[in-house]
């Protein structure tokens, strides 16, 4: 790890502030950016912790029905207290392990956009919205590709509101070493439609299955996916742990998987 | 009735107490006034040639002692091979030399290029980043057969090829059985490679250097699991310092499985560096370092042919592996693929004639070595596939097709030069078939079935050999060492001892079941005894511990000086109860005269030895110390027949085993519950390999797989509850205690059950898909149901 100062902003305008430096960097848990500083991967003169501003924590209901979790939120808060959507909640229990969800955070995962990361699929799925200390965004517009995003430089996550569908799963197939998905679906059914969204596959990162999504709107059913073919493996990621044919392959089995638990 | 203390008792291991409570003292632990900390510089291509190393920028940075490279070690050995293999021709094998910091070339990603010794470790990390190292990228050679091409990159320009050695087995066999395979009525094929693995103990390595000018003598602190052997072949053949001038110390050792036998680089280095910087130095490995620097284990591509009679008999096994050294020879890698895995192919089957041939290959990549079960496991996996595959190409039982071709006669001399003494692989079988209800796992098939998953039951035989090793022996078969132990009993005049072992212990809880074998021979309380081990300055010479020799060569050692302290205690007693030495009976801690009631506790002889007023002193020297060395006169044989049922999701090629069972036959056991523990973690390893493990490079030589992103370690989550059993014991005849040894087994019988039983699973499923390389990863499994 390289040298690096620290601050501890209490309010949301200090950490925006304090931001405001080139060389300074959001803190959220720290589960992916220490590992990387520590490997001497990623440096930062300046590290903005944000675990100590209380506002953007927690969660709640908006009038619109929302769940609104706050950005600096852990995965262990949203896995126990996200009740009025259970699939979030499973999501979110299913990251990493005790000590990763005690510390990680819901804007440090959307911020990242690990193209195997769960949150982004729970996000795209449920349409949810990204807010800002400046603006909204919509989670379709959000996601740009691997580790990309809509933020901007310095941006910070403050809140991510969450629509509850009718009816929702998270089905995740676990990378064997880092436990990461290999693939995963969240699906979401809501009255004017069923969103699918597919983490782990793409190279391009989170991304939406159009043709589940039509099959599924009409028919809301596991057999509505057999009757689908895979979706392309061209675009698909290919490591050590599976090509793009398999990956291409776990989408549909895991979508009808996420469909039948979703009912 | 369960015994509650000496042999055959399982009281909790004493050493635990400090292990749980982090109180246990590792290397890491060790910090020495004034010292200095260490980094490496490593390579990051598998290939290049150095055309220049600039360290003034590191050098000139504030708080860097000293910056180290090739040029320092000039006059210094290489780090050595401890093992010397004759190819079939009579030629010894290639051997290059391994220098302490690469010179001229590097040759694997981790090679270490230069060294910082400054006064934090953050501060010598910063050094190394700021060496310029000037490197031309060289074609790097990872697939052994491509290594082994016409014109293929050479890693060694020195040598003549990437070729180490080319031996066969027996070799006077190798016309005869390639006649009985030509004239077989079935001769079954398989192709299979044996993954490579990378150790992973949860303790990465940690080297101290010290030297003290008073007396001109050195002291490393390593991660050993055998400090005189590092002592010997650092002091002798790369530093030059004398033994009397050279301690080495291995306190608590977090773990091994092998990679912590061999000398590294890293601790010639500290030792080297603490002289020439007379400050104490210190390196912790990273675990990312741990990656690119222990050796690896396993690598094998190994094509084995069975040939059968009409009947079934098995008339004949060729078998043909392409071995990995790596990029330089670690200290017992020759020995692994040829004495290691050769003496087994006969597995536990009476096959006339065998014929081994083992390719010995150098890559870029990191060295290759022993790890748990060590050339073993490659032996009983290829052997106990290839049955398997022969009993469905036959359409017979692969239970009665292993019984039929039992070895039952002992001692049974192999066509492959070992001779077992014992053993009863009947009845291990008989036993691990009451353990898991075979009868009705039919039934539990249609079960899976009904809930869509395929259900598979794999089963296997091993055998291995342990208790390494007679020395003449293997002085024959090449290795520059001898494979006694050793041990020093010191009793003190109250009446406790201090045992003073060479072997060492690296988790296997030495300190308990030792101390458990020397109070049963006295008849005093184990608390009684102190195991001592891991300093070269108080315990006698020995060679450590692998190949699970402890118990069988170290115990013995420690029997054999027991018995030479209670003959001298019993002529003490003699003495003072005026009798005749051969009346002295010594039970209970009480030493009595046969046919009186004179007795005397074991505390007032030891008393006596060491305040000899009224002591035979014409006849003996007062004291009670007294020490042996214990040279096996053969290798034991534990053997043993383990099965598993597997599940496959046959969506998604996942693979769950749900139910798994060891009957092993490790002769006599001293500690039940350390004996099974030893087991739970090898069966643990060896599901691993299986399953999950996979040490990945790409063809430019990087490392795949140099993290726990992605390189799967086994979880508890991933495994079932075992069944173990060891109540079939056929006692070793050659060593005082009978024992065989256990702490490889699990790691060598476990993988082929598990890939039997995937392989059935498929099959009743209709994919008749013959083998799947390990690990059997979803994707893997997946894939081959496809066609
Ligand atoms: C062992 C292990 C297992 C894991 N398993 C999983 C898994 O199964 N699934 C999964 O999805 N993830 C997994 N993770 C990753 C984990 O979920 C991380 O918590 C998450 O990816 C990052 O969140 P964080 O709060 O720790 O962010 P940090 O590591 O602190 O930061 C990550 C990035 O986001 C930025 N950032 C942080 N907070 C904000 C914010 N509020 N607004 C804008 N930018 C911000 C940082 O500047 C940095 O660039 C695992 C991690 C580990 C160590």
């Amino acid at each position: 790890m390289y040298d690096f100062e620290l601050v501890k902003p209490s309010t949301l305008q200090e950490a925006v502030a304090a931001l405001k430096d080139d060389e300074a960097q959001a803190l959220g848990g720290g589960q992916t950016l220490l590992p990387t500083m520590k490997a001497r991967l990623a440096m930062a003169g300046k590290m903005v912790a944000l675990s100590g501003v209380a506002e953007i924590k927690g969660i709640c209901t908006d009038d619109a029905g929302r769940i609104c979790i706050g950005g600096a939120t852990t995965h262990a808060t949203v896995a126990r207290e996200a009740t009025g959507f259970p699939a979030l909640a499973s999501l979110a229990a299913r990251i990493g392990d005790p000590a990763v969800r005690n510390r990680g955070t819901i804007g440090g995962s959307l911020a990242n956009n690990d193209p195997s990361a769960c949150y982004p699929a729970g996000a795209l799925a449920a349409n949810a919205v990204i807010v800002t200390p400046d603006r909204e965004i919509a989670a379709d517009d959000y996601f740009q590709g691997m580790f990309e995003t809509a933020l901007d430089e310095g941006e910070i996550i403050t809140e991510v509101k969450f629509p509850v569908p009718e009816a929702a799963a998270y089905e995740k197939f676990i990378q064997p070493a880092s436990r990461f998905p290999l693939v995963a679906v969240f699906v979401a059914k809501f009255s004017d439609g069923v969103r699918v969204a597919v983490t782990g596959a793409s190279s391009d990162g989170v991304f939406r299955w159009a043709e589940a999504e039509a099959a599924l709107s009409s028919d809301f059913s596991a057999e509505a996916v057999s009757g689908l073919s895979a979706p392309d493996a061209g675009g698909m990621i290919s490591d050590l742990h599976g090509d793009g044919a398999y990956r291409a392959h776990l989408v549909k089995v895991m979508t009808a998987r996420a469909v039948k638990a979703a009912h | 009735m369960p015994k509650d203390t000496g042999i055959g008792a399982s009281p909790k291991r004493r050493e635990d107490v400090r292990f749980l409570t982090g109180k246990g003292r590792y290397t890491d632990d060790i910090n020495v006034a004034g010292q200095a900390h260490v980094a490496f510089l490593r390579s990051d291509v598998a290939h290049g040639t150095i055309n220049g190393i600039d360290t003034s920028a590191a050098e000139a940075m504030e708080g860097v002692v000293r910056v180290f490279t090739a040029k320092d070690f000039e006059g210094v050995g290489g780090i050595p091979c401890g093992w010397q293999i004759t190819d079939r021709q009579g030629n010894p094998m290639q051997e290059p030399k391994h220098p302490v910091l690469a010179e001229g070339k590097v040759r694997h990603v981790g090679d270490p290029i230069a060294a910082v010794v400054a006064e934090s470790a953050a501060i010598a990390r910063d050094a190394c980043e700021a060496i310029e190292v000037d490197i031309s990228d060289l074609p790097a050679v990872i697939d052994m057969k491509k290594a082994l091409a016409d014109g293929a990159p050479k890693v060694h320009d020195d040598l003549t090829s990437n070729l180490c050695y080319d031996w066969g087995f027996v070799e006077e066999n190798r016309e005869a059985v390639d006649k009985a395979i030509a004239e077989a009525a079935h001769v079954t094929t398989l192709e299979l490679v044996n993954n490579r693995l990378v150790a992973n103990p949860m303790e990465p390595r940690v080297a101290v250097g010290d030297y003290a000018a008073h007396d001109d003598s050195s002291t490393l602190y390593t991660t050993s699991q055998n400090p005189h052997v590092i002592r010997l072949l650092m002091g002798a053949f790369v530093l030059g310092i004398p033994e009397h001038k050279l301690r080495v110390v291995a306190p608590d050792v977090g773990g091994g499985f092998g990679t912590k036998i061999f000398h590294y680089a890293e601790e010639a280095f500290c030792t080297f560096a603490a002289k020439a910087c007379e400050r104490p130095v210190k390196w912790t490995a990273s675990r990312s370092e741990a990656f690119m620097s222990d050796a690896h284990g396993r690598d094998h591509v190994t094509k084995i042919e069975l040939a059968l009679d009409a009947d079934n008999n098995f008339t004949a096994i060729r078998t043909e592996t392409h071995a990995n050294m790596g990029a330089y020879l670690s200290t017992f890698a020759p020995s692994v693929p040829t004495w290691l895995h050769g003496t087994l192919m006969a597995g536990n089957y009476k096959t006339p004639l065998i014929y081994v041939n083992v390719k010995a290959v150098f890559t870029n990549t990191v060295p290759v070595d022993a790890y748990r079960g060590a050339g073993r496991p490659e032996a009983t996996f290829q052997l106990e596939r290839v049955i398997d595959k022969a009993a469905r190409e036959l359409g017979v039982d692969p239970v009665d097709l292993r019984r039929q071709n039992f070895v039952t006669e002992f001692p049974y001399a192999t066509p492959v030069a070992v001779e077992y003494d014992t053993g009863d692989y009947g009845a291990t079988m008989d036993r691990l078939l009451e353990m898991i209800d075979r009868d009705g796992f039919e039934a539990r098939r249609k079960e899976s079935e009904s809930r869509g998953k395929l259900r598979g039951l794999g089963l296997n035989c091993y055998i291995e050999a342990c208790g390494i090793a007679p020395s003449s022996l293997v002085g024959q078969l090449g290795a520059r060492a001898g494979l006694y132990e050793s041990a020093t009993v010191r009793v003190n005049a109250t009446g406790g001892l201090v045992v003073m072992t060479g072997s060492h212990s690296h988790g296997q809880g030495h300190e308990t079941s030792f101390a458990q074998v020397v109070a049963d021979m006295i008849g005093i309380d184990e608390n009684q005894v102190e195991i001592v081990h891991g300093d070269t300055a108080n315990t006698p010479m020995g060679m450590g511990t692998y190949g699970s020799r402890s118990l069988a060569v170290g115990g013995s050692a420690m029997v054999r000086a027991t018995e030479k302290i209670i003959a001298k205690a019993k002529k003490i007693a003699a003495h003072i109860m005026e009798a005749a030495e051969g009346d002295i009976e010594l039970k209970d801690g009480q030493f009595t005269v046969a046919g009186t009631d004179k007795s005397m506790a074991w505390g007032d002889v030891t008393l006596a030895a060491y305040v000899p007023h009224n002591y035979p002193l014409e006849e003996i020297e007062p004291g009670l110390e007294e020490t042996a060395f214990y040279d096996p006169n053969n290798f034991t044989y534990p053997a043993g027949a383990y099965a598993c049922e597997v599940e496959v999701d046959p969506e998604t090629g996942r693979v769950e085993v749900l139910s798994f069972a060891a009957a092993d036959d490790f002769g006599n056991v001293v500690n039940p519950m350390i004996v099974e523990g030893q087991v739970h973690g090898g069966l643990a390893q060896g599901i691993g390999q299986a399953l999950f493990e996979n040490c990945a490079y790409d063809e430019e030589g990087q490392l795949l797989s140099a993290s726990y992103m992605d390189y799967s370690m086994p979880r508890s989550s991933d495994l079932p509850m075992f069944q173990v059993d060891h109540s079939c014991q056929t006692p070793c005849t050659h060593n005082p205690l009978g024992v065989k040894g256990c702490g490889e087994a699990g790691a060598i019988g476990s993988p082929p059950a598990i890939v039997n039983g995937v392989i059935d699973a498929l099959a009743s499923a209709g994919h008749d898909v013959g083998h799947i390389d390990m690990p059997l990863t979803p994707a893997k499994v997946w894939a081959a149901m496809q066609g």
